[in-house]
C-alpha cells in the first residue's frame, strides 16, 4: 500500500507491503543505512529512530503506521559535519563510541530523554538506556556524553 | 586541527566524523547491483543423521534461484573449513582434526549446524523457501557437557575421535609439582567452572559474495576481523581460488572481540553460490541465528592446586582443565584453551614450578574459539581463585599473599617455568596504587554500613597479566600456528606531503585511524589532518594479519614506525641531494630535513614534492617516488597486567548482586592515545563483568538445544549494571616494542571476573562460601544463600 510521511524534513511516499517493519523501509527501500538493526527481539536500540518526536525502535514498528507522521533518523540530525547537533558534537568530544554500531540508536534516545528531561542525572540516564545495548564503550563514555550533550542542548535552547 | 598531533595527546577520533552521522558502511549497508539475497536452513537437532534432503518445493518457490546443500558443495570439490592452528598432544600426536563441511552432509552435529543455502531475489523470499525444504533426520543422542562428553558410554560425534577426545595437551614439569605438593606446608584447590560466553557483537555477522565474470575475480564483503586472512584461508583452502583472483574487504565492522577472527562456512558459502549463479548474494545473520552460528567463547571445566609453604609461599601448582571444542574445531579453536592458556599461569607471581594438563573435547554445541582475552581470562580466574582460596584457608589477607608472592620489579626480565619470559612489570606498584584508589583502608567501615541495612558486602581483587602482541612467528611456529604473525604497513606519502597508511591490521572501534595517524604525524611531522589511513582492503593493503590478541598497535603500529624510519631516510636522501649535502649531516627534526649546523633546510612537504619531481636526480643511486613499506615480527608477547579492585553489595532476599566500585590500574606500557586506552579498558572491564555477574551460553543437557538462544535470554551488560569505573594507568615501558606499547584491548575482559567473584564470596563470608562460579546472578546467589548451611545474619 502507499503511504506518505515526512522523513528527515523531506515529504516521502512509497508503496510498502503492510507487512513492512520501519527499520527495513528506512534502510533497505529508502537506503538511509545510519538506522541499525542488531537484533530481533526489540532488545538492543540500534534501530532507534524518533516518530513524531519520540524515539522509537523502527524494528519493532510497521512501517504503514508511520503514514502521515514525520519520521527523523541520525541522517536527520545534521546536514554537514560544520552543523552536528549538540548530542552527537558530544558523543565525538566525550569518545561516547567505538565501533559506532550502537550509536544512531544512543544519539536518537539521549536527545529523547533530554526533551523529556533537559537536565538528567547520571542514573536517570542509565535507566534510561535500558533499551539500548552497547557492546564496546561500557556505557561509561555514553553517560559522560549523554550529560555533556543534555548541557549543550540547554545552553542552546 | 591542522597540525601535528603526538603521541601521549587525545585528538578526537577521526572515525566519529562518520559514525555520528549514521554514514558508516558496515557489511549490511552495502547493494550491489543484481543482488539476491540467502539464508540458511539450520539444524534444529543436536546430533543427527541427514538421510535425505528434499530441496524440491523450496526450488519451486516464487523468486527462488537455487537450493544448496552440503552435497552440492562436496559434489563441486569445495574443502572444509580449515584449523589455523594444529596442537600436539601429550603423547606426540596430533590433535584430531575431523571435516568440517561448509554445509553439513551426513550428519548434522550442532543445533545450528547449517543444512542447506537458499538464494532468492528477496530475504522473504528466500526465507519462506528454506521453511519448504524437507529434511529426513535421524536423530541422535546428543551430549553437551565436558564431563558428559567423556565418560566411556557417551554418544560419539566421530567415528574415528574415541572419546570425543580432541586432544590430551600438557605443559609444564610434572614430577617437580609432583615433588614440590609432597613437602607443602598447604596445599590449596580449587574445582571451578569458565562459564560459555556469547560475543555479540552489536553488527550481526554478513557477508556478500560477488563473481566478475570478464576478469573472472571474486569478492568477498564479510564483517570480518582480518580480511588477509580470510582471502588465505577461503581461497587456498576451501573455495580453491587463486589468491590474485580473490579480493577481501572488510569494511566498518561493529565490534568484533574474536568473534569476527575466524573463517566462516557462510563467508565460503555465499563466494561460492556467487560464482555459481553468476550474482552477488547477500547474507545478513538475524540475532537468533547469529547465537548458533557465531563461534562461543570459554567453557572450561577446571580443577587446580596450588603447594604452598608455611609462610604462604607458592611453591607450586597444578591445573587439569577440560576445554569446550563444541562439534567442530573453528579457526583458532584449540589454540586458545592450551597456547594462550597454560603459559599465563604464572600469573604476576613467582611459582618455581608449574604443570598443565588441557583436554580438548567435542560436544555437540556451536564451535568455541577465542573471545575478548582468550584462554587468558581463563588463566587468570584459575590462579586468582586458588590464591583467594588459599589465603582463606591459611588465614592471611589475601592482599598480603599476593604481595608476598609477586615478582619484584627489579626481577624483569622474568622466566616462568610455563615457555613466557615476561619483559616488563611492576605488579607491585599496580596493587599499591590501585588498593589506595579503591580506598581499601575504609572498606571495613563501608561493609558495617551495608549489614545495618541488612546486606552483605565484599572486597574484591585480582591481578592478572597477559601475553598479547600476537605473536612472535618463530615461536608461534613452534606452538603449532601454521601462518606467520608479524604485520604489514605501507607509508605512502603523496607530492603533497599528504600521507595514506595501507596497514594490515583492521579497526573495529579500536580507534586506529586516529592513534595511528597520531604515529605518523608524530614521527613525520605531518599534520594529523593530512594523513588517512586505510585498512580491511586486500586489493589496497599490502597483507596483513588483522587485528585480535591487542595486537594492532604492538605488532602494526610496530610496523607503521619501521615503514616511517623507512620514510625518514629516503627524505634525507632526496635532501642531501637538494641540499648538496651529505647524508650524513641531514637532520630530521619536527617535519624539517636540514643540513647540521646550517640554516639550509626544506619541510617535509617540499621533499615529498621534490620526491616526485626528479629532473636532476643521480637516477643510479635515488629513485623517485616516497613510499615505503614495513613488516614487522616481534621478537617476543608483550605483557601488560594489572591490579584490580571490586566491592559489590548482596541483598539476601533478591540474590542481586550491585557492584558498587570498581577500580582498575593497568601497566598498558606506553599510551599514545589516552581517551582510546580508557575506552577499550572500560569495555574490556564491563566485558569480564558481564561475564561474571550475567552472561551464560546454556545449554538443555538431554536436548542439546540452546536455551539462551537471544537477547531476552542471555543477559547482555546495559548500562544500569555499572557505577562509573575508576581506572588508571601504572605503565612500565616495553623492552622490546619500537615504542614501548604492550597493547590494551584485553587488559579489562581478562582482569575482572576474577576481581568480582572475590568480592561476592568475599560478600557471602558470613555464610561460610569458600566459591561462587560464573556468573553470579540473581538466582543463582539466591540459591546459594537459601542452601547456605550455617545461615547467620549479615555481620
Ligand atoms: S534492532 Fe530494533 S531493538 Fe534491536
Ligand atoms: S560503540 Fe560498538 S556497540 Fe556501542
Amino acid at each position: 500500500m502507499q503511504i506518505s510521511f515526512s522523513l528527515n524534513d523531506e515529504p516521502v511516499t512509497v508503496d510498502v507491503d503492510p507487512s513492512t517493519l520501519l527499520s527495513d523501509l528506512i534502510r533497505e527501500q529508502l537506503s538511509l543505512t545510519g538506522t541499525h538493526v542488531g537484533c530481533d527481539t526489540s532488545q538492543c536500540g540500534a534501530c532507534v529512530v524518533h516518530v513524531n518526536g519520540d524515539s522509537v525502535k523502527s524494528c519493532t514498528m510497521l512501517a504503514v503506521s508511520a503514514d502521515g507522521g514525520e519520521v527523523r533518523t541520525v541522517e536527520g540530525l545534521s546536514k554537514s559535519d560544520a552543523d552536528l547537533h549538540p548530542m552527537q558534537i558530544a558523543f565525538r568530544e566525550n569518545h561516547g563510541l567505538q565501533c559506532g554500531f550502537c550509536t544512531p540508536g544512543m544519539l536518537m534516545s539521549a536527545i529523547d530523554l533530554v526533551k523529556n528531561n533537559p537536565d538528567p542525572n547520571e542514573a536517570e540516564i542509565r535507566e534510561w538506556l535500558e533499551g539500548n545495548i552497547c557492546r564496546c564503550t561500557g556505557y561509561q563514555n555514553i553517560v559522560k556524553s549523554i550529560i555533556a550533550g543534555a548541557a549543550a542542548m540547554r545552553a542552546a535552547s | 586541527m591542522n597540525a601535528v598531533v603526538g603521541i601521549g595527546s587525545s585528538p578526537k577520533r577521526k572515525e566519529d566524523a562518520r559514525f555520528v552521522r549514521g554514514k558508516g558502511t558496515y557489511v549490511a549497508d552495502i547493494k550491489r547491483p543484481g543482488m539476491l539475497a540467502g539464508v540458511f536452513l539450520r539444524s534444529e537437532h543436536a546430533h543427527a543423521k541427514l538421510n535425505s534432503i528434499d530441496v524440491s518445493k523450496a526450488l519451486a518457490q516464487p523468486g527462488v534461484k537455487a537450493v544448496y546443500t552440503g552435497e552440492d558443495m562436496k559434489a563441486d570439490n569445495v574443502g572444509g573449513l580449515p584449523v589455523g592452528w594444529g596442537i600436539t598432544d601429550k603423547h606426540g600426536d596430533p590433535m584430531k582434526e575431523p571435516p568440517h563441511p561448509p554445509i553439513a552432509h551426513d550428519k548434522v552435529r550442532y543445533v545450528g549446524d547449517a543444512v542447506a543455502f537458499v538464494v532468492a531475489d528477496t530475504i522473504e523470499q528466500a526465507q519462506a523457501a528454506a521453511e519448504m525444504i524437507e529434511v529426513d533426520y535421524e536423530v541422535l543422542p546428543a551430549v553437551v557437557g565436558l564431563v558428559d562428553a567423556l565418560r566411556p558410554n557417551a554418544p560419539q560425534l566421530y567415528d574415528d575421535v574415541p572419546n570425543n577426545l580432541c586432544a590430551d595437551w600438557e605443559l609444564g614439569n610434572s614430577s617437580a609439582v609432583d615433588a614440590a605438593f609432597e613437602n607443602a606446608a598447604h596445599v590449596a584447590s580449587i574445582e571451578l567452572v569458565n562459564n560459555r560466553l556469547i560475543g555479540n557483537p552489536l553488527e550481526p555477522l554478513a557477508a556478500i559474495g560477488e563473481f566478475e565474470f570478464a576478469s573472472g575475480r571474486y569478492t568477498l564483503w564479510t564483517t570480518s576481523q582480518f580480511p588477509h586472512v580470510v582471502r588465505l584461508l577461503m581461497g587456498e583452502m576451501v573455495l580453491g581460488i587463486p589468491q590474485h583472483k580473490l579480493r577481501v574487504v572488510a569494511p566498518d565492522v561493529g565490534g568484533g572481540f574474536g568473534v569476527k577472527q575466524f573463517h566462516y562456512a557462510e563467508e565460503a558459502v555465499v563466494t561460492w553460490a556467487a560464482g555459481k549463479l553468476g550474482r552477488p548474494v547477500k547474507w545478513v545473520a538475524q540475532r537468533s541465528e547469529g547465537f548458533v552460528s557465531d563461534a562461543h567463547g570459554r567453557d572450561h571445566v577446571t580443577e587446580a592446586e596450588l603447594a604452598l609453604d608455611e609462610d604462604g609461599k607458592f611453591l607450586a601448582m597444578r591445573v587439569k582443565t577440560l576445554a569446550n571444542m563444541g562439534a567442530y574445531l573453528s579457526t583458532f579453536g584449540p589454540n586458545i584453551p592450551t597456547n594462550l592458556y597454560a603459559p599465563l599461569l604464572s600469573g604476576v607471581y613467582q611459582i618455581p614450578s608449574i604443570y598443565c594438563e588441557v583436554k580438548c573435547v567435542f560436544t555437540n554445541t556451536v564451535p568455541v574459539d577465542a573471545y575478548r582475552g582468550a584462554g587468558r581470562p581463563e588463566a587468570t580466574f584459575v590462579v586468582e581463585r586458588l590464591v583467594d582460596m588459599a589465603a582463606r584457608e591459611m588465614g592471611i589477607d589475601k592482599i598480603d599473599i599476593r604481595k608476598r608472592n609477586m615478582i619484584p620489579k627489579e626481577a624483569y626480565p622474568y622466566q616462568t617455568p610455563v615457555i613466557v619470559e615476561y619483559d616488563s612489570g611492576d605488579p607491585l606498584g599496580c596493587l599499591e596504587r590501585s588498593e589506595e584508589l579503591a580506598d581499601v583502608a575504609g572498606f571495613e567501615v563501608r561493609r558495617a554500613e551495608s549489614a545495618s541495612r541488612g546486606k552483605y558486602r565484599g572486597l574484591g581483587i585480582s591481578t592478572y597479566i597477559e601475553a598479547c602482541g600476537l605473536a612472535p612467528s618463530r615461536l608461534a611456529g613452534q606452538l603449532g600456528a601454521r601462518g606467520g604473525l608479524y604485520e604489514s604497513a605501507t607509508v605512502r606519502v603523496h607530492p603533497s606531503g599528504a600521507v595514506t597508511v595501507l596497514i594490515g591490521t583492521h579497526n573495529h572501534g579500536q580507534g586506529h585511524e586516529t592513534t595511528f595517524a597520531q604515529i605518523v604525524s608524530d614521527r613525520l611531522g605531518v599534520p594529523f589532518e593530512d594523513i588517512d589511513i586505510v585498512f580491511g582492503d586486500t586489493d589496497r593493503v599490502q597483507f596483513g594479519m588483522g587485528t585480535y590478541g591487542s595486537r594492532s598497535l604492538v605488532v602494526g603500529g610496530a610496523a607503521l614506525s619501521q615503514a616511517s624510519d623507512k620514510v625518514i631516510l629516503k627524505g634525507r636522501k632526496i635532501a642531501a641531494h637538494q641540499l648538496e649535502a651529505s647524508l650524513e649531516d641531514i637532520v630530521f627534526e619536527d617535519g624539517t630535513f636540514s643540513v647540521a649546523g646550517t640554516d639550509r633546510k626544506k619541510s617535509f612537504q617540499e621533499i615529498a614534492g621534490a620526491a616526485y619531481v626528479p629532473f636532476d636526480f643521480p637516477l643510479e643511486t635515488l629513485e623517485p617516488g616516497l613510499e615505503e613499506q614495513s613488516y614487522y615480527d616481534p621478537v617476543n608477547f608483550t605483557y601488560p597486567g594489572g591490579a584490580h579492585f571490586a566491592e559489590v553489595e548482596i541483598d539476601p532476599d533478591t540474590g542481586i548482586v550491585t557492584l558498587e566500585r570498581y577500580t582498575a590500574v593497568d601497566d598498558v606500557g606506553t599510551i599514545i592515545n589516552p581517551m582510546i586506552v580508557e575506552g577499550q579498558l572500560h569495555g574490556g572491564i564491563v566485558q569480564g563483568i558481564g561475564q561474571a555477574l550475567f552472561e551464560h551460553g546454556v545449554y538443555d543437557p538431554t536436548s542439546g538445544q540452546l536455551l539462551s538462544g537471544s537477547f531476552m535470554d542471555y543477559c547482555m551488560p546495559r548500562a544500569d549494571n555499572f557505577p562509573q569505573l575508576v581506572i588508571e594507568p601504572h605503565s612500565t615501558t616495553c623492552t622490546h616494542t619500537p615504542m614501548g606499547v604492550k597493547g590494551c584491548g584485553e587488559c579489562g575482559t581478562i582482569g575482572s571476573p576474577a576481581a568480582i567473584i572475590s568480592a561476592v564470596v568475599d560478600a557471602l563470608k558470613p555464610l561460610g562460601i569458600a566459591h561462587v562460579d560464573m556468573p553470579a546472578s540473581p538466582n543463582h546467589i539466591w540459591n546459594i544463600i537459601r542452601n547456605a548451611r550455617t545461615p547467620v545474619a549479615a555481620e
